[in-house]
């Protein structure tokens, strides 16, 4: 079964992605590959990708006939998404051991959702 | 009385009393979720009335009463289960009779133990099952602690006691011939409540569920009732080996240190004392089992504090046994740890390398001790990526910034 490890992150974390101090930024980018690596090898990676910050973020919303299109992203709270995993597992309790991994940080928050299966 | 100090009353009667309360209601109805309601509102009303009337002389059998009371309400209103009306009755007078002033009322929390570890009742229930009614722990705590859905866990507690309720599982002491198997289920409940010690020979913590003081707590509790069971008395002895440790676990700064680095001035001297009187009593009953061998493996670590030694052959003999009874994951990584210490890398990498793939997929400890060991051997790129591996399997952030730092020393 497939569940989505939703990974929202603070406005630090957007931030230190580009921290001009060379350390913080790599503290911050090193610690991806190897929990997707780990995912990978014991067989449960189904998928995921990380996000751009919310500021490249294009909302669109549509009223009866009438489309808006806004910059930034759809809801104003404090985390954002950051990015997403795909697993494959057999149930939930595998799926937030899983999430249980995610590379910690503080104000980081990780939501899990059992993925629809696939239509048709 | 102030309401604050009647609050504190009533806390303290919760946490003293609240598991034996329990017990005493639920082995007289065989219905632990009614009596869980039933004590709930006893408290409930303790907090309305005891501010007005003052604390009663004894605060548990008011409780008691109350709680009683509420029962036989519930029963009568519920008309579902009257089988459960003369019990309650029977309850009420044996009670009464119980509560003469210094007598207290009989301690069932050893049968509650029992019937939590049934095995009828699903595995991954026992633990959380025990916390709830002996405890008395909210399930919202236990879900996080278990990294469980709290609904999910809701459901497997509520599940558990309606399962105890309508197969009638008794509250009783197993037979003299089921007690092995019926007391190693309890001993491995208390022991998951409280994360696995071994985990720290292989390099990593263990898993920290922030439970180990109520681990603790049931650890005493059973070993009070049960005081002549040398593996009652070993699984103490084995939780205190691994708590003495856990102001050494952190420097100062928070960065993890791992057991064959920690500070020993830092390990608590009284636990070491207690855990070592508990170990050598156990042993004297001449019954070896898997938590005196788990508690003596922890014994020669911590007789590091005294010689300043670790005695790897000591530790390796002692796997060796633990493989033999209790062959676990941990306990295999564990093997090849010590052997590793006491012999060679190379002879600690098989060891390692003779446990099937598919067990280690997510355990973490295999990878950080892979990495060490392949460091020791100095086939460094695969060393790199063990590492790579223990970090992505870390949960603990402080676990993961000390790999990465041992990843950047020169080789």
């Amino acid at each position: 079964m497939n569940y989505s490890i939703l990974i929202y992150e603070t406005a630090a974390d957007f931030a230190v992605r580009n921290d001009p101090d060379p350390e913080r930024r790599e503290a911050y980018w090193s610690a991806w590959p190897p929990y997707a690596q780990a995912l990978r090898e014991a067989g449960v990676f189904a998928g995921g990708a990380g996000l751009e910050p919310p500021d490249t973020a294009t909302t669109l919303r549509f009223r009866g006939d009438e489309q808006l299109v806004q910059d930034g992203p759809f809801a104003d709270t404090k985390e954002q998404l950051g990015g997403f995993f795909i697993v494959d597992v057999p149930d939930l309790d595998a799926a937030l051991a899983w999430a249980a991994r995610v590379p910690r940080s503080p104000g980081r928050v990780c939501e899990v959702r059992p993925n629809l299966k696939p239509m048709g | 009385m102030s309401v604050d100090a009647t609050h504190r009353a009533v806390e303290q009667a919760a946490r003293e009393s609240y598991g034996r309360l329990l017990a005493f209601l639920a082995a007289r109805t065989r219905d632990v979720a009614a009596a869980e309601d039933a004590l709930a509102e006893a408290f409930h009303a303790a907090l309305e009335h005891w501010p007005r009337d003052g604390v009663p002389a004894q605060p548990e059998a008011w409780l008691l009463t109350a709680a009683r009371r509420r029962l036989i309400d519930a029963s009568r209103r519920a008309q579902v289960r009257r089988d459960a009306l003369p019990a309650l009755l029977v309850a009420a007078d044996a009670a009464e009779e119980q509560l003469v002033p210094d007598l207290a009322f009989p301690d069932e929390r050893l049968k509650l133990l029992f019937v939590c570890a049934h095995p009828a009742i699903a595995r991954d229930v026992h633990t959380p099952l025990m916390l709830q009614t002996v405890l008395g722990l909210d399930a919202a705590r236990i879900a996080s602690a278990f990294l469980v859905k709290p609904a999910t866990m809701g459901q497997r507690l509520s599940r558990a006691k309606a399962k105890i309720r309508d197969a009638g599982i008794a509250f009783e002491l197993p037979l003299a011939g089921d007690l092995p198997a019926r007391l190693g289920a309890v001993l491995e409940a208390i022991y998951a409540a409280y994360g696995s010690g071994w985990d720290d020979v292989a390099g990593a913590d263990p898993r920290r569920r922030g439970l180990a003081i109520e681990a603790v707590a049931l650890g005493r509790t059973l070993l009070q009732l049960l005081p002549a069971e040398p593996e009652a008395r070993g699984l103490l002895a084995l939780m205190l080996y691994c708590e003495l440790r856990r102001a050494a676990r952190r420097d100062e700064s928070g960065t993890y240190v791992p057991l064959s680095r920690q500070d020993t001035m830092r390990w608590s001297r009284p636990l070491i004392a207690e855990a070592d009187r508990l170990l050598q009593a156990a042993q004297r009953a001449g019954r070896l089992g898997r938590f005196q061998l788990e508690a003596a493996i922890q014994a020669v670590h911590a007789r590091r504090a005294v010689s300043g030694v670790t005695d790897w052959e000591a530790l390796a003999l002692l796997y060796e046994g633990l493989v033999r009874l209790a062959p676990g994951i941990g306990a295999l990584v564990g093997r090849a740890a010590a052997v590793a210490e006491a012999r060679d890398a190379e002879h600690g990498w098989a060891l390692l390398q003779a446990i099937p793939a598919e067990a280690v997929r997510d355990y973490q400890p295999y990878w950080a001790l892979a990495t060490h060991l392949l460091a020791r051997l100095q086939r460094h790129g695969e060393a790199d990526t063990a590492r790579e591996r223990a970090i992505g399997l870390c949960e603990d952030p402080a676990m993961r910034t000390f790999l990465r730092q041992q990843g950047r020393r020169p080789h």
